[in-house]
């Protein structure tokens, strides 16, 4: 018989049955849904109650183009609201600036100035639907801009729901739009965590993501234990600034990926909320049960997407679809199938939604709560990847605990070695791929030129650029001018910025310059090429 | 022969880039890394610096047409055309022509399995 292997790299057996769950104390280990260790789901209904939210990813081009097609999703059913912003912005270049040649309103939205935030939400009620911003190294002026509009539309503090990724150590692992040092980034991760659980109580202001080092190429396990090593590092950081754990844990989020085995990503998901739990009661002394609940958007995988035979991944998102929802999933967003070579089209993207729309109406997998719990095989492989996971954070805390192995690139190194396993394992067939490995289509292309491709409009920089310069023009620049040196001030100190940066905001400072301001004290990271 | 496999721009996906360079070096070549967000202008000139035979320009933020002409321009700038070109990333089927008509040797789009990239770089790259 063929030995098969989890991700995680663990034998599967052909049979399953009680003889593997000897050890399992049903009580302690995986209580009742809703209730402390939450394996089973952090709601005691889940599904039946409230279905999860499904939040495509969407941005390209200018704030204006970008709000048409947010409105367009709304229309078929989408129920919130997920950001991508081009890279200039992510990084905090202003669309004029010389690096940011090539890259406006590419992978995302272009913002430069709190005018074309107002754009890209004009009409849509920031006290009614659920926005997260994709965004980390400029979490903090992109939602102190995010705030400022919601302000401007009168919603009320208490109402607005957002949800910046804000989460800077994964960036320095994968994904790279870093622009500090670890230890100020660190600072700003902390003081828009801060701000919100003070000023903005039902936003979410860090989603801890396993999802963009699981796409760089790491394991299943790993993917969970270097999330958990990184919200365990935010939760420490607060804690050393002097708040309780319970203040702000109940609003930390977390973000990762299906695409792989189902089975084993839900058993990923079930121990993931048991260790989680765990760790906040007995690590950090949380009380409420709500700082101990692991609330993730399970979704993305577009790593497991490939341009070969493209409709293809449409099957392979219903397969992630039912994996999240199987894995008790707060929250969704699907690849879409073009995704592999382009900005995905308006149909690409309602055909993810309703994927997600599908698997929630028709598959009848949000019908009852966690209904893999009490599988022999599913409940093996919880109590197995909580061992994997266990491991691979103890390696962590051998290269120095997270934040060190970032600073030194050991994890960097890590899951390029495992990406490179993968490809191997790929080019040899060890793992199969439809359309790729096994099942070749005679003549099929590396990329089928069938695919509508979205056609990158260069006039979009131009517009951003002229819209830039007319702010600049027009705006109080005293005024603006002072809350920057006002910025730069406070981040020599040790003050909580956001209030500078909301005064630099609104006084239509541009990012570009928000984070100049910024950077003359903090100065700019150096990556650690371990190469 | 040598390689600079080199991140312009400010894509910070390096998972393709960090993979091709483990590959080359496996097929015994010499590879050096240069880390994100190169500038075309950083990137021409540490392949003149470190005397390679071919960069890797490895893009996935859909802007590879201007990088790779900044870098094909400024390595003849250097007069350093005899060092080839090749770019992997997203790259639509409509640009892998734009691409070569600007002088990039060889294009490895998303979906290239590994072996064919290590086998271009021993066969008519070498």
């Amino acid at each position: 018989m063929k030995e098969l292997r989890t991700h995680a790299g663990f034998p599967i057996e052909p049979v399953y049955g009680p003889e593997q769950l000897a050890d399992l104390d049903v009580e302690r280990d995986l209580g009742r849904p809703g209730e402390y260790p939450f394996t089973r789901g952090i709601h005691r209904h889940m599904y039946r109650e409230r279905l999860w939210t499904m939040r495509q990813y969407i941005g390209f081009g200018t704030p204006d183009e970008t709000n048409a097609r947010f409105k367009y999703l709304m229309a078929h059913g989408q129920d919130a609201l997920n950001v991508a912003f081009d890279l200039p912005t992510q990084l905090g270049l202003d669309s004029d600036d010389p690096r940011a040649d090539g890259e406006v309103g590419r992978v995302g939205m272009a913002i430069d100035t709190l005018a074309d935030m107002e754009e890209a939400f004009a009409g849509i009620p920031l006290d009614r639907v659920s926005v997260s911003l994709t965004i980390n190294g400029m979490a903090a002026p992109i939602t102190a801009m995010y705030f400022a509009v919601a302000d401007k539309q009168g919603a009320p503090r208490e109402r607005v729901v957002t949800t910046p990724q804000n989460d800077i150590l994964k960036e320095f692992v994968a994904r790279g739009t870093w622009v500090y040092p670890v230890e100020p980034s660190l600072r700003l991760v902390g003081d828009l965590i801060e701000y919100s659980a003070r000023h903005y109580p039902r936003s979410n202001p860090v989603s801890v993501c396993g999802y963009h080092i699981r796409e760089a190429g790491c394991t299943t396990a790993q993917e969970m234990a270097y999330g958990l090593a990184i919200a365990a590092a935010y939760i420490e950081l607060m804690v050393r600034r002097g708040m309780d754990v319970d203040e702000f844990a109940p609003r930390v989020s977390f973000n990762f990926t299906a695409w792989g085995k189902i089975f084993e990503e839900v058993a990923k998901f079930r121990a993931g909320r048991r260790l989680y739990a765990r760790m906040l009661r007995e690590r950090f002394g949380a009380k409420n049960p709500r700082s101990c609940m692991f609330r993730t958007l399970i979704g993305g995988g577009g790593s497991a997407f490939v341009p070969q035979e493209p409709e293809n991944n449409i099957v392979r998102g219903a397969y992630i679809a039912l994996a999240a929802a199987l894995s008790g999933a707060q929250t969704m967003a699907l690849p879409t199938y073009d995704e592999a070579y382009t900005i995905p089209s308006a149909k690409a993207q309602l055909i993810a939604l309703r994927t997600m729309q599908i698997c929630a109406e028709e598959s009848g997998a949000a019908d009852t709560v966690d209904p893999l719990g009490g599988s022999y095989y599913v409940e093996a492989l919880t109590n197995q990847m909580e061992d994997a996971i266990v491991a691979e954070m103890a390696a962590v805390d051998r290269m120095g605990g997270i934040v060190d192995a970032i600073k030194s690139g050991a994890v960097q190194a890590e899951v390029a070695r495992q990406a490179y396993r993968f490809e191997q394992a790929l080019a040899s067939g060890a793992v199969p791929k439809v359309g790729v490995n096994c099942h070749v289509a005679e003549g099929t292309a590396a990329a089928d030129p069938e695919v509508e491709l979205y056609a990158f409009d260069p006039k979009v920089a131009q517009t951003q650029i002229a819209k830039l310069a007319r702010i600049r023009r027009e705006r109080d620049d005293r005024a603006a001018r002072a809350a920057l040196s006002r910025l730069t001030d406070e981040a020599r100190g040790h003050a909580n910025l956001l209030p500078a940066i909301l005064e630099a905001v609104r006084a239509y400072a541009t990012l570009g310059e928000i984070n100049r301001a910024m950077k003359d004290v903090f100065g700019e990271h150096k990556e650690p090429v371990q190469w | 022969m040598k390689v600079l496999v080199a991140k312009p721009g400010l894509d910070g996906h390096d998972r393709g880039a960090k993979v091709v360079v483990q590959a080359l070096r496996d097929a015994g070549l010499e590879v050096v890394y240069t880390g994100l967000k190169r500038t075309p202008e950083e990137i021409v000139a540490e392949a003149v610096q470190e005397d390679v035979d071919v960069v890797g320009l490895s893009i996935l933020s859909g802007a590879h047409v201007p990088l790779a002409r900044r870098v094909l321009d400024g390595l003849r700038a250097q007069g350093a055309d005899d060092v080839r070109v090749v770019v992997g990333g997203i790259i639509p089927p409509r640009d892998v022509e734009t691409l070569r008509a600007l002088g990039v040797s060889r294009v490895f789009p998303m979906g290239t399995p590994l072996p064919d990239i290590v086998k271009a770089f021993q066969g008519d790259l070498a």
